[in-house]
Order: C-alpha cells, then sequence, then structure tokens
C-alpha cells in the first residue's frame, strides 16, 4: 500500500497522460469517423468504396498491430517523431475512426426517411440534407454508443504503455518492477485510476440514454 | 444505387464525380508512388530482404510463423471455451431475485468491464505468477465472460414479459424458467452481438505481445530481432497480412452465421404456421 502511496507523482502524471491521449484522439477519432460514415452515405462511388475498404480493414486489425506499425516501423522508413505519443495517438485515432463512422452511420440510417426527403424537396443539396438535418439527429440517436466507443479508447489507450509512452499502464509496469514485492497494490493503483475515468463514463452513457437521446 | 439523401445523379454530376474520383485514386497513388519509392530508395523491395519467405531460411521462417498462428489461436478458442458457460453464470447471477447476490455481482462486472484486458493480462502475470498463456486466456476470459454477461441480460431483458410469466404459471421455478425458456431465446435473439465479441476476443490475442506471449506478432518481432532490423518491414508486412486475413475470414463467418440465423428464425416462423395449418387440415382430411 505504502509503495502506491508512495508513487502517487507517477500515478498522477499517467493519469494526466491517458487522459490526453484518450481526449486528443477522440476528437480526431470523431471528426475523421463522422466524415468517413459521410462519405459512407455520398453519392460518389469513389468515397464510397475507399470509407467501405478502410473501416472494414481499420476494424479487423488488432490494435496491437496498429500500433507496432505507427510506433516500430514507421520510425525505421524514415517517418521520424519527436514523441512517441505522436505514434499513439495516430494509432488510436485511426482505429477509434472507424468505430465511430459505423456508429454514426447506424445512427444516419435511423433517422426516418421522411425528414432528408423533406430536406430534399425545399431543394436542399446533399451536404446540406446530411449536414442540417440528417446528422445531428442521427448524432443524438448514437451517444450512447459513441460514449462505449470512448470507453473503449481509454481503455485501449493502455496499449501506448508497451510502445513507449509512460501512461497509466507504463507506469504500471514500471512501477511493478521498481516494487516487485507489492505488485498486487501497485496494479490495482493502476486499475482505480482507468475506473475513475471509465466508470463516470458509464455512468454519462446510462443517463444519456435515458434523458437526452431519443429512442427510436 | 438510389438514396433519399440525393437525387440521382443527371449527366453532369457523374461527369463531376467521376472526375473527382479519378483525381481522388490519382492522389492516392501518387501518395502510395512516394511511399514506394522511398521504402524502394531503403531497398526495402530488394529481392533478399525478401528472400527470407522462399529462399534456404524459408523452412524456418514459416514455422515460426506457424507456430505463432497456432499459439493465436489456441488462447483465442481456450479462451472463448471458457468465457461462454462463465458469462452465462455471471448473467444468471446479475439478474438474480437476491440483491445480495446481485448486487455484488453488478460490481464485479461493472469493474471488469471498466478494465483494459492488457492490465488484467499483466496483473495475472504479475500477481499469481503464471505462464504467459495462461496470463493471455485468464484475462481474455475475465473480460469476454462479463462481456456477454452483459449481452445476454440485455437478450433476456428484450423479451416480451409474458414469457417467463408463462413459464410461472405452468409451475416452472425461477431458475428453470430462465434456463428452458429465457435463455435459448435470448442467445439465439443476441447470437449477432455474441459472435463479434468472438471476433473481438480474437483481435484481442494480439494483446498477449504486450506481456511476452509468443503469439503471432511476437515471433515475427523474435524474427526480425534474430534475422536484423532490414527484415523488419518484410517480417511485419506478412505477418501484419496473416492477421488481418485470419480476422476477416472469421468476421465473413460471423456475418454468415448472422444471416443464416435470422433465416432459421423466419423458418421457424414459417415451421409453425405451417403445423398450424396442417392442424386445420387434420378434420379435412377425417372427412375423406
Amino acid at each position: 500500500m505504502d509503495a502506491v502511496i508512495a508513487s502517487l507523482p507517477e500515478y498522477w502524471d499517467g493519469f494526466l497522460r491517458t487522459l490526453y491521449l484518450s481526449v486528443i484522439s477522440g476528437i480526431i477519432a470523431l471528426i475523421v469517423g463522422t466524415l468517413l460514415a459521410a462519405m459512407r452515405v455520398s453519392p460518389v462511388a469513389a468515397l464510397r468504396g475507399f470509407s467501405m475498404f478502410y473501416v472494414e480493414v481499420a476494424r479487423n486489425t488488432p490494435l496491437t498491430i496498429i500500433f507496432f506499425f505507427a510506433a516500430i516501423v514507421l520510425p525505421r522508413l524514415g517517418v521520424k517523431f519527436e514523441q512517441f505519443e505522436v505514434a499513439a495517438i495516430i494509432a488510436l485515432s485511426s482505429y477509434t475512426a472507424a468505430f465511430i463512422a459505423e456508429a454514426v452511420r447506424s445512427g444516419v440510417n435511423s433517422v426516418p426517411v421522411g425528414q432528408a426527403e423533406a430536406a430534399r424537396s425545399i431543394g436542399m443539396t446533399f451536404t446540406q440534407v446530411l449536414g442540417f438535418i440528417v446528422l445531428p439527429q442521427a448524432v443524438r440517436t448514437v451517444i450512447p454508443p459513441l460514449i462505449n466507443i470512448l470507453i473503449a479508447l481509454v481503455k485501449n489507450s493502455s496499449v501506448a504503455g508497451a510502445f513507449f509512452v509512460l501512461e497509466l499502464f507504463g507506469y504500471g509496469r514500471q512501477l511493478s518492477n521498481d516494487y516487485g514485492n507489492q505488485v498486487l497494490w501497485i496494479l490495482l493503483g493502476v486499475a482505480f485510476f482507468y475506473l475513475l475515468i471509465t466508470v463516470p463514463l458509464g455512468l454519462l452513457a446510462h443517463f444519456v440514454e435515458r434523458k437526452v437521446a431519443i429512442a427510436r | 444505387m438510389t438514396s433519399v439523401l440525393y437525387d440521382v445523379p443527371g449527366p453532369k454530376a457523374r461527369l463531376y464525380s467521376l472526375i473527382g474520383s479519378a483525381a481522388g485514386v490519382l492522389i492516392i497513388l501518387g501518395i502510395l508512388a512516394i511511399a514506394v519509392l522511398t521504402l524502394a530508395q531503403q531497398g526495402i523491395f530488394d529481392a533478399d530482404r525478401w528472400a527470407i519467405f522462399y529462399g534456404p531460411m524459408a523452412p524456418d521462417v514459416w514455422n515460426l510463423i506457424g507456430q505463432g498462428i497456432l499459439s493465436t489461436l489456441a488462447a483465442a478458442a481456450v479462451a472463448a471455451v471458457i468465457a461462454f458457460p462463465l458469462g452465462i453464470a455471471l448473467c444468471l447471477l446479475r439478474i438474480s431475485l437476491i440483491p445480495w447476490i446481485r448486487i455484488p455481482t453488478q460490481v464485479v462486472l461493472e469493474f471488469l468491464r471498466g478494465m483494459p484486458v492488457v492490465l488484467m493480462m499483466l496483473f495475472v502475470l504479475l500477481v499469481f505468477a503464471t505462464g504467459q498463456f495462461q496470463a493471455v486466456v485468464v484475462g481474455l476470459v475475465l473480460y469476454n465472460a462479463a462481456i456477454f454477461a452483459e449481452i445476454l441480460r440485455a437478450g433476456i431483458q428484450s423479451l416480451p414479459k409474458g414469457q417467463r410469466e408463462a413459464g410461472l404459471a405452468i409451475g416452472l421455478r425461477s431458475f428453470q424458467s430462465r434456463m428452458s425458456i429465457e435463455f435459448p431465446q435470448a442467445v439465439r435473439r443476441m447470437l449477432p452481438s455474441l459472435v463479434a465479441q468472438l471476433v473481438v476476443l480474437l483481435k484481442d490475442t494480439s494483446l498477449g505481445y504486450i506481456v511476452g506471449y509468443e503469439e503471432l506478432l511476437r515471433k515475427i518481432q523474435i524474427m526480425a530481432d534474430f534475422l536484423g532490423p532490414d527484415f523488419l518491414f518484410p517480417a511485419f508486412f506478412v505477418g501484419a497480412a496473416i492477421y488481418i486475413l485470419i480476422n476477416l475470414t472469421v468476421s465473413r463467418i460471423a456475418i454468415m452465421i448472422e444471416r443464416r440465423g435470422s433465416k432459421k428464425a423466419a423458418g421457424g416462423m414459417a415451421s409453425a404456421i405451417k403445423t398450424v395449418d396442417l392442424e386445420v387440415n387434420v378434420p379435412g382430411t377425417d372427412k375423406k
């Protein structure tokens, strides 16, 4: 137990870095994922095809492989990063974007046909229909699944700890080496800090599901 | 393809979209060409770099890759086989009518679901000082059992209330009604989610790389370390391709199961109607 108290500064540093990785990757993934979903329903066949291909491949590639590529293979190929955080953010956001694209697309499909028809009948273009009418309603229905994807993102950021980024899991590995006799408490401490992020997000998802989102 | 989101594109729009697509394809090809050229300058495409896959060393290399694939599949299979019954058990505890069984289970499930899988693997590895294989399997089992439990619970809750009431009304005990009436329906209803979770489980075996389990990715790295950094890219390329191929195959199978399942459910309805028809016909045949 005293090992945990002694290493509170490391925990805090790791906690902040986990938050940082999750927030930045989450924002990028939300934007890219929504764009991918928009491409998937667009009139241009090439965009549809690209989005489909990307989502299919990214969803079926283990995250560890993407990390391995971003953190180990890319630098050997001449793409140098100042910090490994950049590699981690690239890996996390490109992986998560595929899941967000799928969720948003299912939301788009759940918006009643009449909405899009009405928008088109008053002369809106595809971008307007999607941007002003369909997507705002779609996002509301998919908020709970989106929060679940973000929870998964927080948990997935732990993989970064194995690829030279000192976030919670990375510190957990380091500390359990330093305090070999108190591994149990050290790792429970790490677990506690993860729950500090994931449990409130989970409660938020429950709350939103009940109050804000509209069920169709 | 028509969509409610846009008008069927006219000749002008089709032309623009064609030009745009062509430009996009050209840009992607350009980026790929630059990437390939950079790689080529570093000698990535030199034949001797890839000779590990067909040269004198090929048998050993493929042997190593084969071992990696086998240990990946073994961990996934063992974990899936244990996780499913455990998931059912957890689900039963979670929906138990007795609060002091239900509430602790709920807490445990929330805890397991909020944990990164890799942390659980490390926990098992270090705290219980097991081998890597056990650590990977136990980590996967704990996490996926919790997910299975939640999926099944959602399935049971989605059933019409009358199912359980009918079970209780014909004198089944609560547990009997759960097992013989509610569970079979919940499993069928949730089959797509369950199979999708199996794909996730297979994907998560790659986390074994982090705790030192010698699955495919770890074997690839061992190979690259042994042969030298020149061979990292070819080895990684082949390894990643195999991994993605396995996952794509499994998720294709999952989609097939899903389609067949929904067809079967429809078949069940149809045959139910048929039996009704038969019963109606029986008096008719009697008249003859």
